[in-house]
């Protein structure tokens, strides 16, 4: 259990009175999917923003890889490799879609004072594009303008663009949010054969994703870990069938 | 410089049509520009070719503006401080003696891109509204520089005495060569402007532009980026000052006022942002409404206004993109 990718300790955040991260510890080991789940409100998006430097924690830290990356802005911890896809679709909605990953290829290549030639021309940039594109499964799509894709077009486009920055984290905030039947189970697909080359902080309420992909679930519940183990092991948990599993139904 | 579509998939391969269809504004512009001096010889009408020299030289700083404005939303309402800045450099050094543009020319654009570096570093840290402002007072802080400049004129401005001159050639005394060197200017300027469009630097910044969070979750810090562009558009509109100064031999502080702003701004949405040939036809549609307009009433401004208006609310994409549904392109969005 040495040497994890992603250490949170004691973190906390509040907004006003409303305790949304509280004291929260947990380690997130390489190689893992770790799925976090918890009702809506508990506090996930927050500690995911936390995270990759969207919040400020109040207090307590974060160590990635290594490294005490609490003070880092958001562009730096990308760049030390912490992907992440939004719950509300974040895309860049009048480049291509080619041209929205073309862009995170472009940033994981080194600074971007270049003038001279042209991006379109570019195949370093646009080869590795393509290639992640397919990889979501949304190649063929690669010349529509990325603000008139479908809703789950959208959400595989942003996972195509989280894995153009070739992070060593990604954290996926809901990455099934509003899609079908059909898409959502495109997507676990997607992310199944991902989950090989990918340690990943999976945010998802639907379960049936959650537990064909996740190695272990930590439980979210008024911005506390209330359980972290093997999905099996959270299945029979007493306090989580409380807290959550039992509110499903 | 054409702007093609990506060529990585079939589907968008563009049609040879439609690429033509991106080019053919820019080209007939340029093509006008570079027959007007046989023109106005043609029609014996001297005036006309002075009128498109100042066209030119709006168009400039237009182009120059369109950087920021077009393709980085940034709403920089004190240009015309640079303009002035660019003016006036050629103003002082001639007043002191340096007529040599290998010398006043890059005087004039790094003081404007100096004044550009330390007044954009700390107007970038600002959104919407409050760049607005804060460009403008900077502009109006120059402005009101220039007028306490009692040994430059102060309020009443600077008369040039001499032209700037190139190796000692005083090659902007003959109005043809005056005509042509503008004219590359404006070219370069535009070409410049293109590249840089067209370029990694070119889409942080259209890209930082429609979301900035997107580009910090990729690694991607606009800011540096965004000062940058203001830099290299500061620049370019003192060259526009320069050349300024050049046609009218004089510089006065109302080169930065706040109304001169104004002016580059509209003539960039009214010939259509974020498309850098729509600036030089709206710096040209700009001066030729004044021109008809003043001849009418004195009030011309009352009836550009309306004009304005109208451009705006209805005609989205100013002068260019009624072009281009005219000459049945289609309509991109
Ligand atoms: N910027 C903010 N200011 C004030 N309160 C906030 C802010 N962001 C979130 N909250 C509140 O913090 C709590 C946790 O929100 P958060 O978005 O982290 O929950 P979540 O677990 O992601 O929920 P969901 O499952 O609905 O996505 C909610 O009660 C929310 O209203
Ligand atoms: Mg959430």
């Amino acid at each position: 259990m040495a040497d994890p990718i992603l250490r949170l300790e004691r973190l906390s955040k509040h907004f006003g009175a409303l305790r949304v991260t509280n004291e929260l510890s947990l380690d997130v080991e390489r190689g893992e999917v770790h799925a976090i789940i918890g009702p809506n409100g508990a506090g996930k998006t927050t500690l995911i923003s936390q995270i990759s430097g969207a919040l400020a924690p109040d207090h307590g830290s974060i160590v990635f890889d290594g490294r005490d990356v609490t003070g880092l802005s958001m562009a730096q911890r990308a760049r030390a490799g912490l992907a992440r896809s939004f719950q509300i679709t974040t895309i860049l909605p009048n480049f291509t879609v080619l041209d929205n990953v073309a862009l995170a290829v472009q940033a994981r290549q080194g600074h971007s004072f270049r003038f001279v030639r042209a991006v379109n021309r570019d195949r370093s940039l646009t080869d590795a594009a393509a290639a992640h594109l397919e990889t979501v499964g949304l190649l063929e799509r690669a010349g529509t303008r990325a603000g008139s894709l479908s809703h789950g077009e959208k959400r595989s486009l942003e996972l195509a663009i989280a894995l153009a920055t070739r992070p060593k984290l990604l954290l996926l905030d809901e990455p099934m949010a509003g899609t079908g039947r059909e898409e959502t189970e495109r997507l676990v697909a997607v992310l199944k054969r991902l989950a090989s080359d990918y340690t990943m902080i999976l945010v998802e309420h639907d379960m049936d994703a959650v537990f064909a992909l996740a190695d272990r679930i930590s439980v979210l519940v008024y911005g506390e870990v209330i359980a972290t183990g093997a999905p099996e092991a959270i299945r029979e948990n007493q306090k989580v069938r409380q807290a959550y599993l039992g509110e499903e139904a | 410089m054409a702007k093609t579509a990506s060529p990585a998939t079939p589907s968008t391969a563009p049609r040879p049509s439609r690429i033509l269809e991106g080019t053919w504004i820019p080209l007939v512009v340029f093509a006008i520009l570079a027959v007007m001096p046989a023109v106005s010889v043609a029609l014996d009408d001297s005036f006309l070719t002075l009128f498109v020299i100042r066209v030119m030289i709006f168009a400039i700083a237009a182009v120059s503006l369109d950087l920021i404005l077009g393709y980085g939303a940034l709403i920089s309402f004190g240009h015309a401080a640079f303009l002035g800045i660019g003016a006036y450099g050629i103003g002082i050094l001639s007043a002191e003696g340096t007529d040599e543009g290998l010398i006043a020319v890059p005087v004039a654009l790094v003081a404007a891109g100096l004044f550009a570096l330390v007044t954009g570093a700390i107007s970038l840290k600002t959104r919407g509204v409050y760049f607005i402002m804060i460009t403008l007072a900077f502009a109006q802080m120059a402005y009101y520089t220039t007028t306490s400049l009692s040994a430059y004129g102060g309020d009443d401005g600077l008369t040039i005495w001499s032209r700037t001159e190139f190796l000692g050639h005083a090659i902007l005394d003959d109005r043809t060569t005056f005509y042509y060197v503008t004219f590359a200017c404006l070219l370069g300027a535009y070409l410049l402007c293109r590249m840089i469009v067209a370029s990694r630097f070119g889409r942080v910044l259209t890209g930082a532009k429609q979301s900035e969070v997107r580009l910090q979750a990729v690694g991607i810090d606009p800011y540096g980026y965004r000062l940058v562009a203001y830099v290299i558009s500061a620049m370019l509109c003192a060259l526009a000052g320069v050349l300024l100064a050049n046609q009218t031999e004089f510089v006065s502080p109302a080169y930065m006022g706040w109304h001169r702003s104004g002016d580059l701004i509209v003539m960039v949405v009214l010939g259509g942002m974020g498309t850098l040939h729509g600036a030089i036809i709206g710096a040209a549609a700009y001066l030729v409404l004044e021109e008809v307009l003043q001849d009418f009433t004195e009030h011309w401004r009352l009836i550009f206004g309306p004009i304005l208006v109208l451009v705006v609310l209805f005609g989205h994409g100013g002068i260019v993109r009624l072009l281009s549904i005219l000459s049945g392109g289609r309509n991109r969005g």
